[in-house]
């Protein structure tokens, strides 16, 4: 027993496992290494012989080719770069828009999954099967083909209440455009935001103090909204002028026009991620153990109450990681926009690599591109996450 | 949490250089393989430990390898279109049909002595140029324009045009649109990855008309999206038009404006750095115009084999000479091509003559002698 002791004397150190499993993992990491190394050079060497070099000088290139939809100034004669942002703004405001209207439905259709209200109860059952088998592809293509082209021509557009416009050449909805008031306007909403969250820390202080719990985020936007109502009568005149969408010539003109290759992405992802968000929310409020529930009935809170200040407190715990890849996925998914026609990112730079050649750099920039807007997003959520945990005493 | 951060990116930076790196392996292969010796023309293959001094005539790399590596495989890969009835198109039975179908039948005909050894391929206006870069497509035969762009930093060889076309525009009819200017504020289909997508946006932009682009990524779809009356106009070639045109629900109800916003030239493409193979896929077409202006049909070649007196038509049958070996095929390729597949108004007729519901007047694309662009060098 004496080489349990001495072991650099009596265990060679071929033998000594510490040795050896440092041993396999330098080589395992080596063997990875040389494994991409060949991959890279083998790219490398093989677009070489074809005559073609890597680089991205290309992206200051002129495009030459228009875009439909931009949500900032472009021409054909801008550069491959600006084009691949006008394609990442779309990107971002379709992902946006349908992270937030998922949410909102996605909360109401778990809630509506848990009522003990028969047909609410079944219809968001229903609601949530469907969705959560179907292809998104087909279910896309369906809000495009099927829904939103088949909508009727400019000339006899539908009109909805509040001068919404139904055509298929796209939705148009009343609008606001800045007057010269705006800037003033925009000042008055800054300050009303400082005004709101002062009361706000007020009110979570006093809450603190006094032992009741205040309505802090109500009483935030109520402080906000009303900042924002009397800064509106007060100016001399209104800060954004109310334009309504008309037909003009062959298309619509005035208001928002939103495309409908914009409206059957957005319906497309928002209705399908809604469902998975809902079975999210479901398995969250599930989780909360009946006793909590039955415990606060008991203390005389009101249904609502219950969910609010025991449930939901809880219950997000468990919500908010799978929730945080539903909108991983629901960013990702947009790039099936490309089957639709709508000029998000990576259809964009699909053109771009046609009319440019340059695949592998594009292919790359895309991928980092989709990392990035990836890791941003759970990096952000994590922090939430982090935030919203139970802190345990 | 920072540390895993950056082992993703840098997983993910690696992981863009393995998908892109497969994307180029199968190139790596085919330009690799060593000339082959069935050129029996004195080729000067790249005899490594031999300085042969006496052969000093240069090859480029490359040089003859996609000709070996066709040969070996036993098929031609030819990337088509399968969405343009007359160019390019898959019918009902499934099979392949069309224009530039047909050359790739030829093409195998010249190479194989057989129209059949071709695997058709179909690609999408944006993935062509990559599909041939990588080597996944032997030729690129899908109405593709020729372009200095494309021809430099595409590393692309156009072989001589088989169709000269133009773009054009088509409308509804009850639009009662007329000109370019009619379509001020409007919004045109277009397929993107196409040269039509740069016309457009050149000649609107040039003649100052405002427009908003629909674009979509295959004919289908555009096509679609047009039908269902999402844009005013759709634009690609006239070709295409008309083909397209045949296939729509109601094509009575449609016009193509009397406009003309570009040159086409639509014609094969070939991979830079294989001289060999752009000859190859060159003569191809000569052959095929040669036969039409010699008079030389699939049903009377046989006939001609026996009677031709004429030296040019005995060289370009293969009965005399060795034209066919020096591109390093059969001396009789020519034959093949027309027996097999027929002269260029065969193709033509079959697949875009009066008597198909895609009919296109044979205009520029007539011999010289008819008042045509279709003129090839001499077969000597």
């Amino acid at each position: 027993m004496s080489a349990k002791n001495s072991p650099s004397s009596a265990t060679p150190f071929w033998r000594d496992e510490r040795v050896l499993q440092t041993f396999g993992q330098v080589v395992f990491v080596l063997l990875v290494g040389l494994f991409f190394y060949s991959i890279a050079r083998n790219m490398v060497t093989g677009l070489a012989r074809q005559g073609m070099a890597l680089g991205f000088d290309f992206i200051k290139g002129m495009a030459g080719f228009d875009i439909g939809e931009m949500l900032i100034e472009y021409s054909r004669s801008s550069t491959y770069g600006r084009a691949l942002l006008v394609g990442l703004l779309n990107t971002l405001i379709v992902s946006v828009l349908g992270i937030i209207f998922s949410t909102i439905l996605g909360i109401i259709l778990g809630v509506a999954r848990l009522s003990t209200n028969y047909l609410v109860n079944k219809i968001a059952a229903f609601y949530l099967e469907v969705m959560r088998n179907l292809a998104l592809l087909v279910f896309l293509i369906f809000w495009y083909l099927g829904v939103f082209l088949k909508l009727p021509r400019v000339k006899d557009a539908i009109v909805w209440p509040g001068n919404i416009l139904l055509t298929n050449r796209g939705v148009g909805i009343p609008w606001g455009i800045p007057t010269e008031t705006f800037g003033t306007y925009r000042l008055i909403l800054l300050g009303g935001l400082v005004l709101a969250s002062a009361v706000a820390v007020f009110l979570h202080y006093r809450g603190l103090r006094t032992g009741r719990p205040p309505l802090t985020t109500l009483w935030f936007f109520v402080t906000w909204i009303g900042a924002a109502v009397i800064g509106w009568i007060a100016l001399p005149s209104a800060p954004l002028a109310l334009d309504l969408p008309y037909v003009k010539g062959l298309n619509l003109a005035g208001g928002r026009i939103l495309s409908p290759e914009f409206m059957a992405l957005f319906s497309g992802l928002t209705l399908y991620t809604a469902a998975f968000i809902g079975e999210v929310v479901r398995a969250g409020i599930q989780s909360v153990s009946k006793g909590q529930v039955e415990a606060s009935r008991a203390l005389g809170l009101s249904g609502f109450q219950t969910l609010r200040l025991v449930v939901f407190p809880q219950a997000l715990r468990v919500i908010v990681p799978p929730l945080t890849s539903q909108y991983l996925n629901l960013a990702k998914n947009s790039s099936l926009a490309v089957a639709i026609g709508y000029p998000d990112f990576f259809y964009v730079s699909s053109t771009v690599i046609n009319q440019s050649g340059r695949a592998v750099e594009m292919i790359s920039l895309v991928m980092l591109v989709y990392l990035s807007i990836s890791l941003l997003t759970s990096l952000f959520m994590n922090w939430y996450n982090q935030k919203i945990r139970l802190v345990e005493r | 949490m920072n540390k895993k951060l950056f082992a993703m990116l840098a997983l993910v930076i690696v992981a863009s250089m393995v998908l892109t790196a497969c994307g180029g392996n199968p190139s790596t292969a085919a330009p690799a393989e060593p000339p082959s010796a069935e050129t029996s023309a004195p080729a000067p293959t790249t005899a490594p430990a031999a300085p042969a001094p006496a052969q000093v005539e240069f090859t480029a790399p490359g040089y003859g390898g996609t000709l070996a590596t066709v040969k070996e495989r036993g098929v031609l890969i030819c990337g088509v279109n399968s969405q343009v009835p007359g160019f390019g198109y898959v019918d009902a039975a499934g099979a392949f049909s069309g224009f530039d179908v047909d050359y790739c039948r030829a093409l195998a005909a010249a190479i194989f002595g057989d129209p059949d050894k071709v695997e058709f391929r179909p690609v999408t206006a944006s993935e062509r140029f990559t599909a041939l870069q990588s080597g996944e497509i032997d030729i690129l035969s899908r109405n593709t324009t020729w372009t200095l762009q494309r021809d430099t930093e595409l590393n692309g060889n156009f072989v001589h045009t088989t169709f000269y076309d133009g773009q054009g525009m088509m409308v509804p009819k009850d639009s009662g649109i007329t000109d370019l200017a009619g379509l001020e504020g409007g919004t045109i289909c277009v397929q993107t990855g196409t040269t039509t997508e740069l016309n457009l946006a050149d000649v609107f932009a040039s003649e100052g008309i405002a427009y908003t682009p629909a674009v979509f990524d295959n004919a289908d779809n555009t096509f679609a999206a047009y039908a269902e009356g999402r844009c005013d106009a759709v634009t690609t070639d006239k070709s295409g038009l008309v083909a397209r045109r045949a296939v729509l629900p109601d094509p009575e109800n449609h016009v193509i404006l009397d406009v003309t916003m570009s040159k086409e030239p639509l014609g094969p493409m070939v991979r830079h750095g294989d001289d060999q193979w752009f000859d190859i896929a060159q003569w191809t077409v000569f052959a095929m115009i040669t036969g039409e202006e010699f008079g030389i049909t699939s049903a009377n070649i046989d006939e001609m084999m026996g009677t031709a007196t004429n030296p040019e038509v005995r060289r370009f049958l293969g009965l005399e000479g060795d034209l066919g070996l020096k591109l390093g095929l059969e001396n009789n390729f020519a034959y093949n091509i027309i027996k097999l597949v027929g002269n260029y108004a065969e193709v033509y007729d079959r697949n875009l003559g009066p008597n198909t519901p895609t009919y296109i007047p044979r205009g520029y694309n007539s011999l010289y002698t008819d008042g045509g662009l279709l003129y090839a060098p001499p077969f000597r």
